[in-house]
């Protein structure tokens, strides 16, 4: 790419994407602040600095499973926990907030992998797709897409279940209009919306009739 | 037409015949049954490794330099500063060896060189970069020095014809001479008319996007290549691969199993996967090459955009007698296929009709087959210029199509069609909805309610060749290997219950193979809605091969005539005395040899006939008259697809279809700058696909089994048909709602709210 001009980033001809490539390099060229929520009971948040470009080590739990790991600045948590970790449950469909494919747990909440970088997820509890299974067991979300057929080419489905348990954790008892808002936020493009919606509503009386 | 689409040779399709014709199926067990999916836990656990998840020891990431002009020229590239770069282990530019192949996008079609110094289209390739990581690979892209020459364009298809237009093909920018089509008299037709219309329509340029990128992960072994791909079809990739490259098919292994969706944007090799295998050559590692999703928008293919003038006119008792079409769009820089007509000679009955289409090449995006390829366009304004007409003659729209019905394919001389389910979906679809009630009027008058209903016509019906193979194991349970891919239709799940429903055995003992040509037999790439009236076929046929082995065992140990036998699973029963029966695994002849091996092909379609899938469909939707916004409220599709295999699966792709057709009728449109000739809405953010605050919950299937007997398990497809006259009968709907004709695709509120501005204007 020619960059005659200096131009930091991308430049007009950018193969990989202006908003979010670009982004990450800015954010690489200077350094990362980072809000890191101190300890229970305070409002305060301490912000520590770290430099581009060199390897930050970080400590992630993820499934219940602690990592320690070098990780760059600019990797977000959907490349750790596929390029480094190698679980690649969570997909990336755009990388860039939009799509859902990558979504995960933080802390029991649905959030997109590709928006959170790796140095972020540090001190959270995360959980994918893998931590919803036990052994060879589908969980009650998962079971509830198998049986109601909530999917098709299942690409997408990983970031639905994951989302659905997050809305499940947050509202065991949803309505339709609130599985709608609440799936929202994880495109299918194989348009597989209305055995999602059955699949989540099934998955809620799973969960109740697991005890959960 | 089928050879436009699927096939590039030739040479009819054709398999050997099976052995002996099988009759339809009597009563049956588990076909047609609402069954979960045989590969659902995969999916559902995240254990299911798409191409994307792949990775092999030692492998490469590789990232592909594209053009940023929608026209330019290379006038000096430089790959060093790249090779210099953190983890790069392989570069490749235009004066690379083979990156001067020719490629295509169909055989004998421009296609320009593999890296062609001459783009076309903003994202076509030029360079491409192997590194240890991803990030490297994009940080390398960044460091080649191109010098371009920015030479002007043409993206408006109504200019590319102008002689001064910018030149996209030295040639000129025509695709090809017009194709037309008569038959009648259409002066005479239009002469007998109590009411002709005439109305121009345009449809919007649409993006497959499938939620996983495009690309490959490719390893050579000496002289042979292993391709793992997402695709709808391994053979026709692994036949491009081998050809580009100069390799014997044998020595090319393309392995499919899960993919990510497609929706015919993956029928074909990708010109990613032969850089990848070139820049792994070269590395002497494996190499793994996906697209980005911004350039999935860009380069993955597109649903062309249509512009149609339609004129047609009717008889006050409903007869059509006169029907004017005249098509044309653009592929983009690069030949597809950008035809419509066939829907508007073939669908209704009408004597006199004269169809024109043409296609003109822009500095565009290159299209692909998308999910019924020209069909949606065709209805978008075939089935809005009908609903005209039964409006100005006062005839009930429902009414009015099944005046027009036709027995015989008059686009194809008449023959007969094996069956038409479209009266039934017509008439039972109306009746389930509820067609004729007017929908109640809600409070606010702001907000109106209509109801529209389209009927469409899917254009083929799926035929040889193909080939499978079913091996039953010596304790009744049995491996199913087909070539087809499974691209989230279900097509593994169905196949497993028509291997059960032959054998006995139940699908949670059958194991499937498929996808692979290194390993599974040839089929046709999983589009065309083709892939289960081609392959069911050959799979009963490989079970009932499997079955005559068996029961011919038996007879021999049973001392009985095989015909008086019948197999139930693990054991052989005599029809006659079921006391006379014989364990599979205690018939000696099959102990010696372990396993049974049958093998199916698909028998040839019926001569002197058609074969084509229906459909009807309802909507009722809100149009709120402040903000301009379409809400679909309720829909119904009633679908002729001939037997249903799996009606939970159906049902899934039924809704799939109509979700597209939201898309389409709704929001989504590609958008090209016209100051500089890129697309300017390559993101999920500003190309909106339908999410799940855009669906309609209160959706329902109809289905509508014309008893087809074409072929032996009676089906006909059903994911294109599903898509077609969804956009139709929304636009029909808003039209009910609030009496403005949206002739121009996508119904945005901007777009509607202006035409509301419109009539109001005229009062």
């Amino acid at each position: 790419m020619t960059e005659k001009d200096g131009k930091e980033g991308c430049g007009d001809g950018c193969p990989h994407g202006v908003s979010r490539r670009g982004f990450m390099t800015r954010v690489g060229a200077g350094t990362i602040g980072l809000g890191v929520a101190a300890a229970a009971g305070t409002a305060e948040a301490t912000v520590h600095e770290i430099p581009p470009g060199e390897p930050h080590r970080v400590t992630l739990t993820v499934n219940g499973t602690t990592h320690r790991l070098l990780v760059e600045p600019r990797e977000t948590l959907l490349y750790v926990l596929r390029e480094r970790l190698g679980m690649t449950a969570t997909k990336p469909g755009c990388e860039r907030g939009e799509c859902g494919a990558c979504t995960v747990l933080i802390d029991g909440a649905a959030r997109y992998a590709c928006l959170t970088l790796a140095v972020e997820a540090e001190g959270h509890e995360v959980t994918t797709l893998e931590g919803l299974t036990k052994g060879e067991e589908p969980g009650a979300v998962q079971r509830a897409f198998m049986d109601e057929d909530a999917l098709q080419c299942g690409y997408c489905t990983p970031g639905q279940i994951v989302a659905a348990e997050g809305l499940l954790r947050a509202r065991p008892d949803p309505t339709l209009e609130e599985i709608r808002t609440g799936m929202s936020g994880n495109l299918c493009r194989c348009g597989a919306y209305v055995h999602i919606f059955r699949a989540v509503k099934k998955a809620s009386v799973l969960r109740k009739d697991a005890g959960r | 037409m089928r050879s436009d689409l699927y096939f590039l040779a030739a040479i009819p399709p054709e398999t050997p015949r099976p052995e002996g014709e099988l009759p339809p199926w009597g009563e049956v067990r588990i076909v047609g049954k609402r069954l979960p999916r045989v590969d659902a836990f995969e999916r559902v656990s995240g254990k299911a490794v798409y191409p994307r998840d792949f990775s092999l020891p030692n492998m490469l990431q590789a990232a592909i330099l594209r053009s940023p002009h929608a026209h330019a020229r290379v006038k000096s590239i430089d790959l060093e500063p790249a090779k210099r770069m953190p983890g790069v282990v392989a570069v490749l530019g235009p004066s690379s060896p083979g990156a001067d192949m020719e490629w295509f996008a169909r055989p004998k079609a421009k296609g320009g060189l593999l890296l062609d110094p001459h783009c076309r289209a903003e994202g076509d390739e030029v360079a491409a970069v192997a590194a240890e990581t991803l990030p490297q690979a994009l940080d390398a892209l960044k460091a080649i020095q191109v010098e371009w020459e920015v030479l002007p364009f043409v993206i408006d298809p109504a200019r590319a014809l102008d002689e001064k237009a910018p030149k996209v093909w030295d040639e000129g920018n025509r695709v090809a001479d017009p194709v037309i089509y008569e038959r009648g008299d259409l002066a005479k037709g239009f002469a007998e008319a109590d009411v002709v219309l005439e109305e121009s329509y345009r449809t919007p340029c649409e993006i497959h996007v499938p939620m996983e990128v495009h690309g490959s992960v490719v390893a050579w072994d000496g002289p042979r290549l292993t391709v793992w791909d997402t695709t709808q079809g391994v053979y026709a990739v692994q036949g491009t691969v081998a050809q580009r490259l100069g390799l014997p098919l044998a020595n090319v292994r393309v392995i499919g199993h899960y993919m990510g969706g497609g929706f015919g944007s993956k029928l074909e090799a990708g010109k990613y996967t032969v850089i990848a295998a070139l820049l792994a050559k070269v590395a002497g590692r494996p190499v793994k090459l996906f697209l980005s999703r911004e350039e999935t928008f860009r380069v993955g293919g597109n649903r062309p955009a249509n512009a149609i003038r339609v004129k047609a006119g009717v008889k006050k008792d409903g007869t059509i007698t006169a029907i004017d079409w005249k098509s044309s769009g653009t592929p983009g820089a690069y030949p597809n296929n950008t035809n419509t007509a066939f829907q508007a000679a073939d669908l209704w009955t009408c004597a006199n009709v004269r169809t024109e289409e043409a296609g003109v090449y822009t500095n565009a995006g290159r299209a692909r087959a998308f999910r019924a390829p020209g069909f949606p366009q065709a209805n978008w304004a075939l089935e809005q210029m009908m609903d005209a007409l039964a409006r100005a003659i006062g005839m009930d729209q429902v009414a009015f199509r099944l005046k027009n019905v036709p027995t015989v394919s008059q686009r194809r001389g008449n023959q007969p069609y094996t069956s038409t389910g479209l009266a039934g979906c017509l008439g039972e679809g109306a009746k389930a909805f509820g067609w004729g009630t007017k929908p109640k009027a809600p409070a606010d008058p702001a907000i109106r309610k209509g109801i529209g209903m389209a009927g469409g016509i899917w254009g083929y019906g799926g035929g040889p060749p193909s080939t499978v193979i079913v091996k039953l194991f010596s304790d009744g349970s049995v491996n199913l290997n087909m070539g087809a891919a499974d691209i989230g239709t279900g097509t593994k799940t169905v196949m497993a219950m028509v291997v059960s429903e032959e054998l006995g055995v139940p699908v949670e003992s059958i194991r499937i193979e498929h996808a692979d040509t290194g390993t599974t037999q040839y089929a046709t790439p999983s589009g065309g809605s083709k892939t289960v009236p081609s392959d069911s076929p050959a799979v009963r046929a490989a079970a009932a091969d499997c079955k005559r082995q068996i029961l011919k065992m038996a007879a021999a140990e049973l001392k009985l005539p095989a015909a008086e036998l019948k197999l139930l699973g693990k054991e052989v029963v005599s029809a006659a005395d079921p006391s006379k029966k014989v364990a599979i695994s205690a018939i000696p002849a099959f102990q010696r040899q372990q396993l049974v091996v049958g093998i199916g092909f698909r028998e040839p379609n019926p001569d002197g006939k058609v074969i084509n899938p229906f459909a009807a469909h309802f909507a009722e939707v809100e149009v709120n008259t402040r903000t301009g916004e379409v809400t679909v409220t309720r829909f119904l599709a009633a679908q002729d697809s001939g037997r249903v295999l799996n009606r939970m699966t159906f049902d899934n792709q039924v809704f799939g279809g109509v979700v597209f057709g939201i898309g389409f009728a709704r929001t989504e449109e590609r958008i090209l700058d016209r100051q500089t000739g890129k697309m300017l809405n390559a993101n999920w953010h500003d190309y909106k696909v339908p999410t799940a605050l855009d669906v309609p919950a209160d959706q329902a299937t109809l289905v509508v089994d014309a008893r087809d007997t074409a072929n032996s398990t009676n089906t006909k497809g059903v994911g294109e048909p599903a898509t077609i006259p969804t956009g139709s009968a929304i636009a029909n709907a808003v039209f009910d709602a609030v009496g403005v004709r949206v002739t121009e695709g996508p119904i945005t509120p901007q777009r509607l709210l202006e035409l509301l501005a419109r009539q109001k204007a005229r009062g």
